[in-house]
């Protein structure tokens, strides 16, 4: 065969192979399932935050059309002796109260479940559901984390006291000695604001139930898939072996949907009980209250710098809500920043303090970021204090505090394998015409104009490719980080990646084939991506935390490679030549200095065939690799937002946004800066509009999205996007996570925006989200 | 979110309607459902019949009567939006239907269904209500007339009589006044925060309030002040006079009486540029 | 239970519905329709977008039966002879899409966008957009893919 020139795929931005179904209407998402005799389940759930329960009386429910069953807690908690897991006890001290799906004696937030309708139709379910009699004794509820916090407050859980969940501390270095050092310390004070993922695609779960054999299918809105076939196991008891989980496709996800779910136990457990096909489809409304909330903490921080404005020490304080209880890995989510708090800055000395709280509230976890964007804002926002204290400008105090020689070991003690965060910063600079912005905001400063303009930054750094199992395991994670990809080459040509990750919007069968067609010298065409189903990929650690590329694309590599050898071993073998002979490029082995040479399709054929192996080699040209990273990725970059902020009315209008990011090596960059674009979008909502509230008694008043403001197309810009690229060295790909940088990145950005806009007002701090309504607040106080 | 049981009939003509109206307990008139049918699904509205006149096309249309403009009950805020006898002799009307909700709601939602829902957080209603429009039902007993003064009476609540359709809205020629409709919110598609209807000729103002009390408020201060001298910030200063505003996640009474006068500022403003 | 007629995606089909069934379930549950998603319960995130005798409509809004004798397309309607409408085209070719949850919707809102106003501008694109929320691209790609569309429609 002569040698052609090969058409190659990684770094070109190739439209995704995902979008043929999901824009003709034949997505496979968990609601389009049915089944022969399905039946729809719905659960009833308390309207009071904190409350004992007297009784629950189902039999009105039971009487009513169509109903084949209704349970209270009482009649399934023997169907789970252990309740949900949470698999991340953070530390010695942490107090991990029941959590049970269907409450028995206590609801402890708005939306905790107490019993369950069963009917032939959703809406007889939902008429049922109205007539369950539930007999409540309210008590005083507390929704606030601080004044959980706090003296006499009432006891989420009646054995867990001041509501105290956990504490834990990380330091290095002298850090008192530093404070007490120091030319110029700054400090601030940040809440976090609770938020609602909201990922498009509410939760939903199917099981069904083989007749024969009584194993389970169970067809959820998962980011995990492998993780709740084990988390079935742990809580329902039912062997891994007889149990199927089926990620489909899933509407987005951004950490809510890897959680383990009351409903995902619930229907199983019906399901078994009836002995028929149960299904729940979760409402927008019921979601809001159902599906994990994310941030929600107080942040306390503090930076020593010397006359220089240089950083020498960080010291960070977090007071963070756990909601009512711990969900799959509450406890860790504020901690997973606890390493970033000095950002990409060059402190020396180190302190790190969280405590870990109760509320009657919608239990909090992984949001996209999780932990990270919140320590970025912290420092983003007190950068920005330290320059108005040293008196220099936001990017000069940023240039100055650097990290500029990798690999970096930072304040906190862990390892930065490759950055360039100057690099980032310069080039935002050019693109945003930064002093032509600067001169245009001193000439409305100078006119009084009623729209003043306000310039922020972002420099970041942040540890993604969730992770490192021997880290998790110091952290008493109980689970490990790695990632398992197999490669299987069919006889015909077809190359087979079967995913341990479990996409959900982010394009793996896209960039997954580009990696394998370019190694293996195919066409993307000719690869065919197989993920979301246990049956078909037994083993995988599935996507959250930016780490499918990171670790599940380097363990794809890795596998590629294994490919590799073992057909050259069969090239050689056939083609009568040492293995030294063989010269590989573009899916071919040429024997050096002739025109002989044989492919990776025919090494394929002759591997399936086995007429003619190499002595004991095994037929077939399949091979796994688990892989697991030595070390977090790091993605940085600058972010900078431009914001005008009408004076009179308070509204903020985001004008501008510039998002220079290095992810290390790129493999399709249209889906690179899609992922950027949906992060950035996410992250300007907590700054201007999202917020998850709750009143007095502990109901959430944003509890649909006529009042919890997920921004349209309408509200935000088009974004302008760069890239500098520096590879991560850790791994061969060179690459370094994309999925949560935008998020992560752009919330400080947009309020030091704001914050600039309203300083010769002299307001220096403005809560999130900066609603209008705050923002004259701010303004109103300061002119009184 | 699937709405609790009921019966529904389509009504023929209005006097069917009216006659359907009267079989049901609890019965309510279905037009283009853009106000109805989300408080349905979520069970807060349970009618027991729901009596269809959204096949009623004879109601449908804006022309000119007179010197003024009838407006079928059920257009659709779309062909208000799109109406060019209204964008020349009634632009803020039209305007303002162009603000409600999204192009969604717009092609389904009608002028009649707003005016009768009686949300004070609607923009349609502040405007007839600027507008002095004129409202006509039709009930058992015959046809009668409302004022846009008269028709809006509380929170959710009208004129209208549990049998009577709303058929036809009339609205002046606003000829040469000057007009604006400035509409304050989070997102695009969210109600109004508050929002400020202004109406300026001859050196009078009619000024109509959305979001700022339990109904379409005027703001006799702001159009008092505006008669005596003209100026539109000395005026402005006087619109959360008399208002009633909420206080709710969209923000506090307080600041909507700060809205108020920032927008009817504007309002007037723009109004006098035109 | 009614008897209803709609024609869907050009062919006309009868149904048996309760009065209560939102025309959404009836394209999903009753005809097998399930290409238009249900994002929420408050007429907010216009997944459910179809086109009602070619004007975008949230069919979680509308009762079956106020469809009765209505012409009704769905995103599995739009593609022709095999060949997906250009406003599809542009999406795929633009990254328009990340889940595809909200897609149907927002394709069937711009769809209808382009009808109404041909060339709009990038204002005009978002604010038009302003009842689609979509929680994974940022509106950046869709914006675009809307004027690549409007370039061919």
């Amino acid at each position: 065969m002569a040698t052609t020139e090969q058409e190659t795929f990684v770094g070109r931005a190739i439209p995704r192979r995902e979008d043929a179904r999901l824009l003709t209407g034949r997505g496979t998402y968990v609601d389009n399932y049915t089944a022969p005799g399905l039946l729809h389940l719905v659960v009833v759930r308390s309207p009071h935050a904190h409350a004992r329960i007297r009784k629950v009386d189902v039999s009105a429910a039971l009487a009513a059309d169509g109903v084949v069953a209704a349970y209270t807690g009482e009649d399934l908690k023997d169907a789970w002796p252990n309740g949900l897991p949470c698999i991340w006890p953070v530390s010695e001290d942490i107090k991990m109260p029941p959590h049970l799906p269907l409450a028995v004696d206590k609801a402890r937030f708005v939306g905790d479940g107490v019993a369950v309708v069963i009917a032939e139709s959703r809406a007889q379910a939902e008429d049922a559901a109205e007539l369950v009699a539930v007999d409540y004794e309210v008590l005083p509820a507390v929704t606030d984390v601080e004044q959980a916090a706090g003296p006499g407050a009432p006891l989420v859980h009646d054995d867990v006291p001041e509501n105290r969940c956990y504490t834990w501390s990380l330091s290095a270095g002298e850090v008192d000695k530093a404070f007490a050092e120091a030319k110029y310390t700054v400090r601030g004070r940040y809440r976090q604001q609770r938020l609602i993922p909201a990922a498009m695609e509410p939760r939903g779960v199917v099981c069904e139930i083989s007749p024969a054999t009584g194993d389970l299918t169970v067809i959820t809105a998962t980011q995990a898939p492998h993780i709740m076939r084990t988390a079935y196991t742990l809580v329902l008891g039912i062997p891994e072996a007889k149990t199927r989980v089926i990620a489909p496709d899933v509407g987005g996800g951004f950490g809510s949907k890897m959680d383990v779910y009351a409903e995902d136990m619930l229907v199983i457990t019906c399901a078994r009980r009836l002995n028929r096909s149960v299904k729940w489809i979760e409402g927008r409304s019921e979601g809001c209250l159902a599906t994990i909330h994310g941030r929600d903490l107080i942040q306390e921080i503090e930076l020593a710098a010397d006359e220089n404005g240089k950083v020498t020490a960080v010291r960070t304080h977090l007071t963070a809500a756990m909601g009512a209880y711990l969900q799959a890995v509450t406890p860790g989510i504020p901690l997973l920043g606890a390493w970033l708090y000095a950002g990409c800055y060059d402190a020396v000395a180190y302190d790190f303090h969280c405590t870990g709280i109760f509320t009657n509230t919608t239990p909090t976890d992984a949001y996209r970021g999780a932990g990270r964007p919140e320590a970025t804002y912290a420092i983003e926002r007190t950068m920005d204090k330290l320059a108005a204290a040293t008196g220099k400008d936001p990017v000069e105090i940023r240039r100055l505090n650097f990290i500029r020689e990798f690999p970096a070991t930072i304040a906190s003690g862990l390892e930065i394998d490759s950055g360039n965060y100057e690099a980032a910063l310069d080039r935002a600079l050019e693109v945003l015409d930064y002093e032509g912005v600067r001169a245009e905001q001193a000439a409305r400063r100078e006119s009084g104009a009623t729209r003043q303009l306000g310039i922020g930054f972002s420099t970041y750094v942040e540890m993604c490719g969730l992770a490192p199992s021997r880290i998790l395991g110091a952290l008493k994670f109980g689970g490990g980080g790695w990632e398992a990809m197999t490669v299987r080459c069919l006889p015909t040509g077809t190359v087979q990646i079967v995913s341990g990750t479990s996409p959900h919007g982010q394009g793996h069968a896209t960039t997954f084939s580009q990696i394998v067609a370019d190694r293996l010298g195919v066409s993307v065409d000719d690869v065919e991506f197989l993920h979301g189903d246990t049956a078909v990929s037994q083993l995988g650690l599935d996507t959250y935390g930016s780490r499918s590329l990171p670790v599940g694309g380097v363990a794809l590599w890795h596998a590629t490679e294994k490919i590799i050898g073992k057909a050259r071993k069969i090239a050689a073998h056939t083609l009568e030549v040492s293995e030294e002979d063989l010269e590989y490029s573009g899916g071919r082995f040429a024997v050096r200095g002739t025109d002989k040479g044989l492919t990776v399709k025919d090494a394929s054929f002759l591997a399936w065939a086995a007429h003619n192996l190499p002595e004991g080699m095994e037929p077939g040209l399949t091979a796994q690799h688990v892989y697991d990273p030595p070390n977090f990725s790091w993605p940085g970059g600058c972010h900078v937002a431009v914001v005008e902020v009408d004076t009179q009315t308070g509204a903020v209008f985001l004008d501008r946004y510039v998002a220079v990011d290095d992810v290390g090596t790129v493999i399709n960059p249209m889906i690179v800066e899609g992922q950027v674009h949906g992060g950035i979008a996410q992250g300007v909502a907590q700054a201007l509009f999202e917020e998850a509230v709750y009143d007095a008694d502990g109901n959430l008043v944003t509890g649909s999205l006529t009042n919890y403001l997920v921004p349209s197309a309408a509200e935000l810009p088009s974004y302008e996007l760069d890239r500098t690229e520096t590879p991560s060295p850790t791994n061969p790909l060179g690459v370094k996570g994309v999925g949560e940088t935008g998020t992560i990145a752009s919330t400080p950005a947009v309020v030091n925006a704001v914050v600039d806009a309203l300083s010769p007002y002299g307001i220096t701090d403005i809560d999130m989200p900066a609603s209008p309504e705050r923002v004259w607040q701010a303004l109103r106080g300061v002119a009184r | 979110m699937i709405p609790a049981p009921f019966d529904y009939e389509v009504a023929g003509s209005v006097d069917d309607a009216i006659r359907l109206l009267g079989e049901g307990e609890d019965a309510k008139l279905l037009a283009g459902g853009h106000s109805l049918l989300p408080l349905m699904k979520l069970r807060f509205a349970r009618p027991t019949l729901l009596v269809d006149i959204g096949r009623l096309s004879d109601l449908a249309y804006v022309r000119e009567a007179g010197d003024g403009i009838a407006i079928g009950a059920l257009t659709r805020h779309h062909d208000l939006a799109t109406s060019e006898l209204l964008k020349e002799q009634c632009g803020i009307l039209a305007y303002a239907a162009a603000q409600v909700g999204d192009p969604q709601v717009r092609h389904r939602g009608t002028i009649g269904g707003s005016a009768a829902h009686g949300d004070p957080a609607s923009d349609l209603p502040t405007v007839l209500l600027a507008l002095d429009a004129e409202l006509v039902a039709r009930g058992p007993d015959g046809e009668r007339t409302i004022a846009a003064a008269d028709f809006f009476r509380g929170f959710l609540e009208t004129a209208l009589g549990p049998r009577e359709v709303l058929t036809e809205i009339r609205v002046p020629k606003l000829g040469g006044a000057g007009c604006s409709y400035v509409k304050f919110n989070r997102r695009a598609q969210d109600w109004a925060t508050v929002a400020v209807a202004a109406i300026v000729s001859n050196g009078s103002a009619k000024v109509a309030l959305t979001n700022m009390g339990p109904t379409p408020l005027r703001a006799t201060g702001v159009e008092e002040a505006f008669a005596a001298d003209g100026n539109p910030e000395a005026a402005a200063s006087r619109a959360a006079e008399g208002t009633s505003p909420p206080s709710d996640t969209a923000g506090s009474a307080d600041y909507r009486r700060h809205l108020a006068t920032v927008l009817t500022r504007r309002a007037l403003e723009k109004a006098l540029a035109r | 239970m009614r008897r209803i007629s709609l024609t869907v995606n050009g062919t006309r089909r009868e149904v048996e519905v309760e009065p209560r069934e939102l025309l959404v379930y009836v394209l999903r549950e009753r005809l097998g329709l399930t290409g238009t998603n249900v994002g929420c319960d408050t007429s907010s995130c216009g997944a459910c977008t179809v086109l009602v005798n070619g004007e975008s409509v949230k069919s979680c809004t509308v009762l079956g039966v106020q469809a009765d004798g209505l012409e009704i397309t769905t995103i599995e309607g739009l593609a022709a002879d095999g060949a997906l409408h250009p406003v599809q085209q542009a999406f795929h070719e633009q990254h328009a899409l990340q889940c595809g949850y909200c897609t149907p919707g927002m394709v069937m809102a711009a769809v209808s966008l382009l009808s109404e106003h041909p060339s709009p501008s990038e204002r005009e694109i978002r604010e038009a957009l302003e009842g689609n929320l979509c929680r994974c691209t940022g509106y950046h790609n869709i914006v675009k893919a809307v004027q690549a569309a409007a370039g061919v429609a």
